[in-house]
């Protein structure tokens, strides 16, 4: 069954080059990781260039962002802040993936005892509203990138343990695995071999759409000044504090919340083509939550 | 019915036993001294013993979270390390006014998602569909604060008709209380609606392609009858479930709009109480929001059994 990772990748990638939107999902995705990659290079000013003399500047071919309070140059900032998203992003959700999947692939095939005790461990988590629980964390932790990475890849765990899981049950069943069961396979073996390449549709879909909240998220706990410290540029944390000045320069308030939008934006479209096509039942992450309880 | 009731009960009964674990474990996770840390620089040594004494603090793990879990039940969830008010008291305070706002943002997304998700469905593949679909697809990835912070710019800035921020309880000036709340309540509203939107129109569609909604077209009944009498009746009975569990999720994730609107309800409360590090209050407000969303589940689930009754053989 190996060769089922590559096939799912090609149906995948196919599925995307056909759908419009998924194409223009990945468009904005390529123009991100260009911007997280070489944001300071791009960057026309410096992301933290203090000028009084400049500040509250509404945008202009010099700033076409504007600038800010203390007069440091908006797109710049955004520009370099898309690297911060990115990485919590994927962080974070690597984070999720990689303890939900082992989670769910120990309670899907051992079943039992294990499998009661590690769902209601997630059912427990699944009973906090996600932002709630991550600011928890974050509040114990202390703020920074690190607790909020961590943070938010522990509110997203439980999804994709119950992904997983589900998975696990109807491919266990299936008669390669129990052909595997019978020519003496390890139960590792088994699991890595035989049943993670036949889940792997459903997990490339919930990544992609964990993406999209897990930025999300992100933004949240920078707006609520719990995410990145200053003087670090985080697209949340932009908006916390261009929040005072919003009526008066507007440029504060737009252009890191419309980055997010996009980025969140560019997630979702290539999350909900892949799920169309390679798992049409799944629901999104929001659908899932909100579904748990 | 009974052995179900008695199921889901038990069911809850354990997850909240589980949550109170994590909320009390919250606390051990402090580094340092969390009393120390809560009273910074205005800390003195009778302060620190009393409230040590008080939040249990001297005694052994297994002992605190037995005692935190007994006093729970009773209602008692320990005093404010900055206040020394019993914790209970604060957090009760503040549920009106994230449950007015909750309870509006609500019924302005059923307001919104509800003729949205319906026409939707039975006109698919038009444009009207289309327009839905971009909708939804565009409240599911706005950062909500975002929409908050255009909000104030356009109707509290440019156009001047809502205040930018602040609170009036209901019971005090319901105009008053109407204006303050519009702004943050459309905000989650429109976010709320599009998630809603989703649903109805899959609800719906799904409804529509049952066998027996095709006897009653070819008997001859009037589209509308069929729409009323078949389709949404048994398409809304999902929608229920989706409604209230977004209800439930709205009583404790609306912390950035309550900050952003300074609106005084339980989610502010536990962002004063992050900023202040007054974990007792961090703790309740975080238990009190949980042990809400495992109620309004579990009587979902009831109401759900209920209304379709193959749930309780599942």
């Amino acid at each position: 069954m190996s060769g089922n990772g590559d096939s799912t990748s090609r149906r995948a990638l196919v599925a995307l080059g056909r759908d419009p939107l998924a194409v223009t999902g990945g468009v904005v995705l390529v123009l991100l990781v260009v911007a997280g990659l070489a944001g300071s290079w791009l960057a026309p000013a410096g992301i933290n260039e203090v000028n009084v003399d400049r500040m509250l500047q509404p945008p202009s071919w010099a700033h076409p962002f504007g600038t800010d309070e203390i007069g440091r140059d908006v797109l710049s900032r955004v520009l370099v802040a898309a690297r911060v998203s990115l990485e919590v992003g994927a962080v974070s959700v690597g984070i999720a993936l990689l303890v939900g999947v082992t989670l769910g692939l120990f309670a899907g095939y051992y079943q039992g005892w294990l499998d009661n005790i590690l769902m209601r461990c997630m059912d427990v988590l699944f009973a906090f509203p996600v932002l709630l629980l991550a600011v928890a964390i974050v509040a114990v932790l202390g703020p920074g990138l690190r607790t909020a990475m961590v943070a938010i890849g522990v509110v997203y765990t439980p999804i994709f343990a119950r992904v997983t899981r589900a998975g696990v049950l109807s491919v266990r069943e299936q008669v390669f695995v129990r052909a595997a069961v019978a020519t003496g396979a390890s139960d590792l073996r088994i699991m890595r071999r035989h049943v993670l390449p036949n889940i792997a549709a459903p997990l490339i879909v919930q990544t992609s759409l964990s993406l999209a909240f897990a930025i999300l998220s992100e933004a949240a706990l920078s707006f609520l000044g719990l995410g990145v410290p200053p003087p670090e540029p985080a697209w949340g944390r932009m908006l916390y504090d261009g929040r005072g000045f919003v009526t008066e320069a507007w440029w504060l308030g737009f252009f890191p919340g419309a980055a997010i939008f996009l980025t969140v934006l560019a997630f979702n479209l290539v999350g909900d083509a892949l799920r169309d096509v390679l798992d049409p039942r799944q629901l999104t992450v929001s659908e899932a939550r909100r579904h748990a309880g | 019915m009974t052995r179900f009731l008695l199921r889901r009960l038990l069911q809850s009964g354990i997850v909240l036993l589980g949550v109170t674990l994590v909320v009390f474990l919250l606390l051990q996770l402090v580094p340092g001294d969390p009393v120390r840390v809560a009273l910074g620089t205005r800390f003195d040594p009778e302060t620190y013993e009393a409230l040590r004494s008080r939040a249990g603090l001297d005694q052994p793990l297994p002992v605190q979270y037995a005692s935190y879990v007994g006093q729970a039940l009773t209602g008692d969830l320990g005093v404010s390390f900055r206040s020394g008010r019993p914790v209970t008291a604060i957090v009760l305070e503040r549920l009106p006014a994230t449950l007015s706002l909750a309870i509006t943002a609500v019924v302005f997304a059923l307001l919104v998602a509800f003729p949205l998700g319906v026409l939707s469905a039975l006109r698919s593949g038009s444009v009207f569909d289309h327009a839905a679909r971009v909708f939804s697809q565009f409240g599911v990835s706005v950062p909500d604060f975002w929409m908050g912070i255009m909000g104030i710019l356009l109707f509290a800035g440019v156009l001047g008709w809502f205040p930018p921020s602040g609170y009036v309880a209901l019971t005090e000036d319901p105009v008053g209380w109407a204006s303050h709340v519009f702004l943050p309540a459309v905000t989650i509203g429109l976010v709320t609606a599009s998630i809603l939107t989703r649903f109805i129109r899959s609800s719906v569609l799904e409804v529509l392609a049952e066998d027996y909604v095709r006897t009653a077209e070819a008997k001859g009944l009037p589209t509308r009858v069929v729409v009323v009498r078949h389709v949404l009746r048994n398409a809304l009975i999902p929608v229920v479930t989706v409604v209230a569990v977004q209800l439930a999720s709205l009583l404790g994730g609306v912390i950035v709009i309550e900050v952003l609107f300074a609106w005084p309800g339980v989610g502010r409360l536990t962002y004063d109480a992050v900023q202040a590090r007054d974990y007792p209050v961090l703790q309740g407000a975080i238990l009190l929001v949980a042990a809400l969303f495992l109620l309004v589940n579990l009587l979902v689930d009831l109401l759900y059994a209920r209304l379709d009754p193959r749930i309780r053989v599942r």
